[in-house]
């Protein structure tokens, strides 16, 4: 679970490089690069990153396999066809379930839910870290100290048991619950560092001047702040992605998810149902666990690259 | 001093508030509490009997109540431990459940986050001390991979190998089945054999939360100018790598420790459960799978309070290792 913290998320004192060397301010002057270019650099600084090259590559496989999963798979992943509780052979590559169905195949489409809840999750977090954060680093009072001890109560309350227990209490269970337990639960690392950045950049010459200039507050906020906390709102994503696969797969493996949804937690909550371990059907927990951790080893590698982009002491020499 | 005082005020505002949240959460969820509660126990197939009723009528308060009446209720049956039944078990008190399960944990829980702190802040300081070389890149890609591990599934693959397959540890329990707890040698080591996997577990998946810190803030403290004269003025590398970098890149490290607990115990409820090791853990995750309400709530405030009274405790400790902060009464939680 610690993974969130890849060190993209120390507080912005930390991390001289957006400090020390300016804010890159973002505005539709000629000479001035607009959003598209910027979006090139930050890929291509990305991309130069070793570490976050095979974190997009990982990314990128999971990616073809959820999208390419019905061409793909040789069974329908919900049929029970088969004899129960087979081990791996040459029609069933991982392997049977209990109630017959193809391990493999549920393998391949699992990837779905696991990226869908993965993504949704990690941006709706993101989302209400880059509200609340923004909002409470700019106005500075009651509204900072109201919202600052809100986010600190969500980060020392502890967050796979207040999953757990969200997730018991909510009725319904479906992906959904859990994109929205985890959206709740994950995003108060990301509002620390998101306010603590925008609580240095208010008082900075350029915010100064557009505030002088009578801009609108909606315009300041996003068009003159946000831009300049781009890749610590990407590592806020990439860290609250990685939580929601692993609470996703946490979730599911204790029977809280809907066991009619295919994903790699489901697999793993069927293989601990029935003993898989024990009667040699080791693949189905070895497979879909393994997955889990590539896909939340892809996030974080990705955020070394992120990393990258707001502090060039990080920066791998070419 | 005054800034002791904030310290503590927070420290109970947040307490309150946590205690609060565990009140109001399943009264937000449609329908009565107790027609909710009934309603799921009816669905999860088990006949309800008239003691369970009683059992969840004693958990939320007298259900006529006004609101406030049953929050005043609720706070002095939290000051004086009354938690109420199990649903699973009426015969036993949720009070005494917990109070048996909770010195297993602490012990499991205490001691792999020792192990953790220690192991990886050391070999985060030499990442960060060789960053860019070959045992960097070798240290933070291990670390990357093995910190992506659900815990739960690691904690699956050594039991599959090193209990199952090789017969080293026993394959579940905290103790040897018909021996009863108590402080003999040979109960200890008993113990201490059966918390080996779990502890193994735990440490090795929450290793890369300190690995990361520390070479991360390790990395920026080798910027400093502290740093650099060490090194001009002709100091041992190992003196400048431990007594300037890494003693003051340690400090930050330190602050990190509250969130870094929330994970390894959110590691342990799962782990404990594949284990079958008998602490906080394991019964919050039995609690789930039988629908155990009053139990899963009252485990929620026992994991929630232990958490912010450690947090509380490493925030004054931090206090103590840096005048700076409280000089400045700042923002170092």
């Amino acid at each position: 679970m610690s993974v969130l913290s890849a060190g993209s998320l120390a507080e912005p004192g930390a991390t001289p490089g957006a400090g020390e060397h300016g804010p890159v301010v973002v505005r539709e002057h000629p000479g001035v690069p607009g959003p598209l270019v910027f979006l090139g650099r930050a890929g291509a600084t990305i991309w130069s990153n070793g570490k976050a090259r095979v974190g997009v590559v990982i990314l990128g496989f999971f990616v073809l396999m959820a999208l390419l999963a019905p061409l793909v798979a040789p069974h329908d992943p919900a049929a029970t066809d088969f004899t129960p509780y087979l081990g791996p052979s040459a029609t069933n590559w991982f392997g049977t379930t209990g109630n017959g169905q193809d391990v493999f195949s549920q393998f391949l489409y699992g990837a779905r839910v696991s990226l869908l809840v993965g993504l949704a999750a990690g941006f709706g977090a993101t989302f209400v870290a880059v509200v609340l954060g923004l909002v409470s680093g700019y106005r500075p009072g009651v509204v900072d100290a109201v919202i600052g001890f809100v986010t600190n109560l969500a980060l020392v309350l502890p967050g796979i048991p207040l999953m757990i227990i969200l997730a018991a209490y909510i009725p319904s269970h479906s992906v959904w619950t859990i994109v929205l337990v985890v959206a709740l639960t994950a995003w108060a690392t990301g509002a620390r560092v998101i306010r603590s950045q925008a609580a240095t950049l208010r008082t900075r010459d350029f915010v100064r001047s557009a505030q002088f200039s009578g801009e609108r507050l909606g315009r300041i906020v996003f068009r003159e702040i946000l831009p300049n906390m781009t890749s610590l709102v990407a590592a806020s994503f990439f860290a609250a992605s990685t939580a929601a696969v692993m609470a996703e797969a946490s979730l599911e493996f204790l029977g809280l998810g809907n066991p009619a949804t295919i994903s790699w937690g489901t697999i793993l909550y069927q293989a601990q149902q029935q003993n898989s371990l024990l009667t040699g059907q080791w693949l189905m927990i070895f497979a879909p666990g393994l997955a889990i951790a590539l896909l939340a080893m892809s996030f974080t590698l990705i955020n070394f690259g992120v990393d990258a982009l707001s502090n060039p002491r990080l920066r791998e020499k070419a | 001093m005054r800034y002791l005082l904030t310290r503590v005020g927070l420290f109970v505002l947040t307490l309150w508030a946590a205690v609060t949240l565990n009140f109001v959460l399943p009264r937000l969820m449609p329908g009565s509490p107790l027609d909710a509660a009934l309603a799921r126990l009816a669905a999860s197939g088990q006949q309800v009997t008239n003691a369970q009723v009683r059992a969840i009528e004693a958990q939320l308060g007298s259900p006529h109540g006004s609101l406030l009446s049953q929050y005043g209720q609720y706070l002095s049956d939290i000051v004086h431990l009354r938690f109420g039944t199990s649903f699973t078990d009426p015969t036993q008190s949720v009070a005494s459940a917990i109070g048996r399960a909770l010195p297993w944990t602490l012990v499991l829980v205490g001691v792999t986050t020792i192990i953790a702190f220690v192991l990886g802040t050391l070999l985060g300081a030499f990442a960060g001390w060789r960053r860019g070389r070959r045992s960097d890149a070798v240290i933070t890609t291990t670390a990357t991979f093995f910190g992506a591990f659900p815990p739960f599934w690691f904690g699956l693959l050594l039991l599959f190998g090193l209990a199952f397959r090789l017969q080293w540890f026993p394959i579940s329990g905290g103790f040897s089945e018909g021996a009863t707890p108590n402080l003999s040698w040979s109960f200890l080591g008993d113990a201490a054999t059966h918390s080996v996997l779990p502890g193994l577990t735990l440490a090795i998946t929450t290793l890369s939360g300190w690995v990361f810190g520390m070479r991360n803030t390790m990395i920026n403290t080798l910027g400093e100018d502290y740093v650099v004269f060490a090194e001009a003025n002709g100091l041992r590398e190992r003196t400048v790598a431990l007594g300037y970098a890494a003693r003051n890149a340690l400090l930050p490290n330190v602050t990190a420790f509250g969130l870094s607990l929330g994970a390894v115990v959110g590691g342990s409820v799962l782990v404990e459960g594949v284990f079958g090791y008998p602490g906080v853990g394991q019964l919050l995750f039995k609690a789930v799978t039988n629908h155990d309400f009053p139990l899963m709530q009252a485990l929620f405030l026992v994991i929630t309070v232990s958490m912010l009274v450690t947090i509380f405790i490493v925030d004054l400790l931090y206090t103590r290792l840096d005048p700076r902060v409280r000089a400045e009464g700042g923002d170092a939680s």
